[in-house]
């Protein structure tokens, strides 16, 4: 394992790590944590997201897949979705969270709970998605309920699919922002925020790639807003 | 020309059905003109040429099948539509929704999944299909150019 000093250093210079272990399963989109952010009168930013682009690179050169967008409905995501001829379903996972569980991260560890939570968010057949973007939500997920639903989404993916999720890279539980995402382009999204919450637990490299151990590859990119967005393969 | 508010549509006094607020339906409504819900209902709904708008009020749990959909109130059920679906703030859906066209404002709940059909285009009157490409028993439907509209 690297020493944590030169795991820096070679996250700095590149802005994605593949994971020991996981071994690079694919070839990495081109190196450098984009600079470009803009942030709008409104006080939503818009930026670039180089899981956003390696999630669609992944998916390219073909129509008709089935994605699951957990942002909520919106029409920006529906339209490039849509254009880019797949079939979309949408919902609003955190706000289902908090439908299910109210904001005590405690009540997420009630068996009966996550049960219904997963039927009413995650009742589909097996292997039905092709792309799933869980967007932050599975940071605010307690571990109870986080190893549940990503069993459920092993479940409901198909082979060879992708997610893409962020997590908070900070080194304690703490508030962070909620967001609401837009996709502006393949690469590009545009946040708003939508309050603060505190994160379920502490997600460092090491737990994501114990999380997903089912899955058969975790590819890791850090922003410059702390944030650890992953392209996780089914 | 006078201004008609567009976010509240009312129903049109030509040519509208209407389920007030007060009313409740359970079975299968079938309609040849518009139709307008403001009320309670529940089974389906179908106006294929038509367009069928959901109230503020309006609580339907049923599957709506229409020319256009407009959505202010709260639908638990499929929708499919020829033309447009119109989810509009403060409106919920929780159904799968097959349309050619889905608009979505900001603070509508949708949950459930979109497919695109695309109306499939009219048969000019002068294409004929080669014989020997159509199947047995098409042949003399693609040679007269029937239409069915």
């Amino acid at each position: 394992m690297l020493p944590d000093k030169l795991r820096s250093i070679f996250r700095r210079e590149n802005g994605a790590v593949s994971p020991v272990g996981a071994g690079p399963r694919y070839a990495s989109p081109p190196a450098g944590v984009s600079a470009r952010k803009i942030l709008k009168k409104d006080g939503s930013t818009i930026r670039q997201s180089r899981g956003l682009e390696q999630f669609f690179f992944d998916i390219r050169d073909v129509v008709g897949l089935s994605v699951l967008d957990l942002a909520g409905a919106n029409q920006d995501n529906i339209d490039f979705l849509i254009d880019l001829g797949h079939k979309v379903y949408t919902q609003d996972l955190v706000r289902s969270i908090d439908e299910a569980f109210g904001r005590d991260l405690a009540e997420q560890a009630n068996a009966s709970r996550i049960e219904y939570f997963l039927k009413q968010n995650f009742d589909y057949p097996k292997d039905t998605f092709d792309g799933v973007m869980l967007w932050d939500s599975l940071q605010f997920m307690s571990p109870a309920l986080l190893s549940a639903t990503v069993d459920r989404l092993y479940d409901v993916m198909r082979p060879k699919s992708y997610l893409l999720a962020f997590f908070s890279a900070s080194e304690r539980v703490v508030e962070v922002p909620s967001y609401a995402f837009r996709i502006v382009d393949n690469k590009t999204i545009h946040l708003t925020e939508r309050g603060t919450r505190p994160t379920g637990q502490v997600f460092n490299n090491r737990n994501l790639e114990k999380l997903f151990s089912k899955f058969s590859s975790v590819k890791f990119f850090l922003t410059r807003e702390n944030l650890r967005e992953i392209i996780v393969r089914r | 020309m006078s201004s008609v508010p567009h976010r509240m549509p009312e129903p049109e006094s030509r040519s509208t059905a209407t389920i007030g607020k007060a009313v409740r339906v359970v079975g299968q409504i079938f309609t040849k003109e518009d139709l307008y819900v403001d009320g309670d209902v529940e089974g389906t709904i179908e106006s294929h040429e038509n367009k069928v708008t959901i109230g503020p009020n309006g609580r339907v749990q049923a599957s709506i099948r229409a020319r256009d959909v407009i959505i202010l109130g709260q639908v638990q059920g499929n929708v499919e539509t020829s033309d447009k679906v119109d989810i509009r703030k403060d409106a919920k859906l929780v159904g799968d929704i097959t349309t050619s066209r889905i608009s979505i404002e900001d603070g509508a709940l949708f949950k459930g999944s979109i497919d695109i059909k695309k109306p499939e285009p009219k048969p000019a009157a002068s294409a004929v299909a080669p014989p020997a490409q159509a199947r047995s028993g098409e042949a003399a439907a693609v040679a007269t150019g029937a239409a069915r509209n």
